[in-house]
């Protein structure tokens, strides 16, 4: 199958064949990056920006490595080293690079909407990498394929994201990608890190952790980020722990089997405990692992690739 | 014959509409002097006649919130075009907000307005003077002084009136003088680095919301103001249904307050905004769908006053940006009358009359601007418009230098065609000419 679109900017417009459609091509491609030579052809002669205007390990790492393996060419614009600080636009910004021949901008910016607002008006390809707090459409990606190959399928299973709701994309594109497929979701934290109608989006909510995780497959941690603490909406990073942090002890309100996730980078001894994080239930590096499967599925899907080619090469 | 007769002549055969008198019916007008002469069916030889059969006639409609730009930005706006598309919109005055760069707080700057509303304006423009010097919220204005030079009410407007004793003073003191508090009521607190109404559609999009309360609680704050020091309270762009019932409440109590809404306010809510358009990015922020129904109830019932443009024109070059960074705001003025007429009296919400004191009597009575009417000796401020004239927005037609605009390529009814100010006519399908040029 084909993705027929120019750009990847959220999940939310994603249909459920669309993202199996990814997950499956994600599936084929994860094997080149096991290979000894890992590098294929197929964005020979393409060109990617990766345009970063927020600082990023992960993700900035994944597309980097995922554009290599490809064999596209591409290099990295920060905004502390770009004409951003002499006080470019972004659409000047990506005007100006698209004036020389390119394929592919990876955007991650502060702002909602900045990949969209320049996907608009550009002819290349725009990936969104991270909007503020609107989407990050990859981690969720990358999520769900670490999810189907522990499970299968993700139809009925239960997960429950913890932490700061209100600020975190990782948590809206993910109640997406989930809820498309099927799984049935809850979000827990506290009020103050819950946005408003968060109900609409198809998930339950609750303030209590304990019967949150109760017969929960999946428990998703976010990042609790310490300078929140700072405007008002936790008393404390010491309650915050106490009261939604996941330790070992906590999970024994959990399933056995419980899977923990986390989409980095994680503050230890906050909102997840090391015993935990490096623990029997934790996937988290077996989730960075398929961020570079998913960012070369993308690539090559967007570029006109089809979902059932990629074994042959 | 002439495009723009001069000094004396006839409107001849339309519907005319003058809520003040009660009067709706087919008749001439006939103008002179500046002055509305004679109004009847009657054949005037040797005076031209323009045919306007099938038109509405009624007294002239006032913006009584406009940001004209003048002085500071003329790159988005001046006095010249601002009344131009004023003038095309079918206003024939309005009111300019005191937001500029420098503020509009003494009287030099109200004089400076009104000059060069007299030298190049094509309309009338009544000068709202700040409350507060600088609008910095510390210190009253010289409301009396400000007053003398023309001044018609006062307002803050871009920011609210954060701190409840100046609001107290405010009142207080505007009453030496009788005139109008407009207040844009927004707690900063509650709304800080808002984008868009907090509701389900800020959430997914990941935009910071602002809520409902950040305008309802200032409200019921500047309500209980009133009622404790009296003087006149006027909302501007209310646009929250808790925002109405508080209104609503306080005219019960007979308290003198008044409130408008702008016609976006009416014509759009939060659901449009699915893709990012910083055309859909204005404070108060698009509200929800429940929101719009109650503010058309609210308008049939009479609790709002007024419809008011809020005209804030922007460069493109600062509109044109990640919805974020770009500014607050959309213009108004050429396609107010065109989606007010669609969205509320197509639809039965409003009559014409009603739409007529919405627009013109309400808002010049708030702002003591004296009786609008079609009376025989009242001043010739007149709107003309079709009914049945269907158009399509073309920012790119607009005159006003600045077309930051959502109703770009939206099907409307009703249009202006003539506009009449003091007898002299400003807009005539399509042409235009200056008050001062006559």
């Amino acid at each position: 199958m084909k993705i027929k679109r120019k750009d990847l900017l959220g999940i939310e417009e994603l249909s459920k064949e669309e993202i199996e459609t990814i997950l499956e091509t994600s599936g084929s491609l994860k094997e080149i990056s096991e290979r000894a030579i890992r590098k294929v052809p197929y964005l020979r002669g393409k060109t990617v920006v990766n345009l970063f205007f927020e600082p990023s390990t992960r993700t900035l790492a994944s597309f980097s490595l995922a554009e290599k393996r490809l064999s596209a060419d591409s290099f990295n614009l920060s905004s502390s080293s770009s004409s951003v600080l002499k006080g470019e636009t972004l659409l000047d910004t990506a005007r100006n690079l698209e004036a020389m021949r390119i394929d592919f901008v990876v955007v991650r910016h502060s702002l909602p909407g900045a990949p969209h607002f320049i996907a608009d008006r550009l002819e290349a390809s725009v990936i969104n990498a991270g909007d503020g707090t609107h989407e990050h459409p990859t981690q969720a990606l990358l999520d769900l394929l670490s999810l189907k190959e522990k499970f299968g399928t993700l139809e009925g299973k239960k997960v429950v994201i913890v932490g700061d709701i209100v600020n975190s994309r990782v948590a809206r594109s993910n109640i997406w990608g989930l809820t498309k497929m099927g799984a049935d979701v809850t979000v827990c934290g506290p009020p103050t890190l819950m946005p408003y109608g968060i109900e609409e989006m198809g998930v339950e909510v609750s303030f209590e952790l304990r019967k949150a995780i109760e017969g929960r497959d999946v428990i998703y941690v976010l990042r609790i980020q310490k300078e929140r603490q700072m405007g008002g909406m936790l008393p404390s990073i010491r309650e915050y722990i106490e009261l939604y942090g996941i330790t070992p002890e906590r999970l024994k309100d959990a399933k056995e089997d419980v899977i923990i996730m986390h989409p980095g980078p994680i503050n230890r001894g906050i909102e997840l405990d090391p015993r935990v994080a490096d623990g029997k239930h934790s996937i988290i590096l077996g989730q960075v692992t398929n961020g570079v499967a998913v960012r070369m599925a993308i690539l090559y899907l967007l570029s006109g690739g089809q979902s059932g080619e990629v074994s042959e090469a | 014959m002439a495009k723009f007769p001069k000094h004396k002549f006839v409107i001849r055969g339309g519907r005319m509409i003058d809520p003040v008198q009660g009067i709706d019916e087919v008749t001439d007008i006939l103008i002179g002097s500046g002055k509305i002469e004679k109004i009847g069916n009657f054949s005037k030889k040797n005076v031209e006649s323009l045919d306007v059969k099938g038109l509405v006639v009624t007294p002239g409609f006032i913006d009584m919130h406009t940001h004209l730009r003048e002085p500071g930005r003329e790159d988005e706006e001046t006095i010249e075009t601002g009344t131009k598309a004023a003038a095309k919109g079918g206003f024939t005055g309005v009111a300019s907000m005191a937001n500029t760069n420098p503020v509009i707080d003494n009287s030099g700057m109200v004089r400076f307005i009104k000059d060069r509303a007299m030298q190049g304006g094509y309309v009338e423009v009544f000068p709202i003077g700040a409350v507060t010097k600088g609008q910095e919220g510390n210190e009253l204005t010289e409301m009396f002084d400000m007053v003398k030079a023309g001044c018609c009410a006062f307002s803050d407007d871009g920011k609210p009136i954060d701190n409840s004793l100046m609001m107290r003073r405010a009142l207080e003191y505007s009453q030496i003088v009788g005139k109008t508090i407009i207040v844009h009521e927004e707690d900063l607190n509650l709304t800080s680095d808002g984008q868009i109404n907090e509701d389900f559609i800020s959430t997914k999009m990941g935009l910071k919301g602002m809520p409902s309360i950040g305008e309802s609680t200032m409200i019921a704050r500047d309500v209980e103001i009133l009622g404790f020091v009296g003087g006149k309270l006027h909302i501007a762009h209310l646009s929250v249904k808790e925002s109405l019932e508080i209104v609503r409440q306080a005219k019960k109590r007979k308290l003198d307050i008044s409130c408008e809404v702008t016609p976006h306010h009416i014509a759009l809510n939060s659901s449009c905004l699915v893709t990012f358009d910083s055309n859909l990015k204005m404070s108060p922020p698009l509200r929800s769908r429940k929101d719009v129904e109650v503010l058309k109830k609210g308008l049939q019932q009479g609790v709002i006053d007024c419809i008011a443009t809020d005209h804030a024109p922007h460069a493109l070059f600062e509109k044109e940006m990640e919805f974020g960074s770009a500014p607050f705001g959309i213009v108004g003025l050429e396609t107010a009358l065109g989606i007010v007429y669609t969205e509320l009296v197509e639809s039965g919400i409003l009559s014409i009359a009603e739409l007529v004191e919405k627009m013109s009597v309400n808002p010049a009575k708030i702002l003591g601007l004296g009786e609008k009417t079609l009376k025989e000796g009242s001043d010739a401020n007149i709107t003309i418009f079709d009914p049945n004239k269907e158009w399509t927005v073309d920012v790119k037609k607009f005159v006003s230098k600045s077309n930051n605009s959502p109703f770009d390529g939206w099907k409307l009814k009703g249009k202006g065609v003539m506009t009449i100010v003091k007898g002299k006519i400003v807009y005539r399908e399509g042409e235009f000419q200056k008050l001062a040029s006559l």
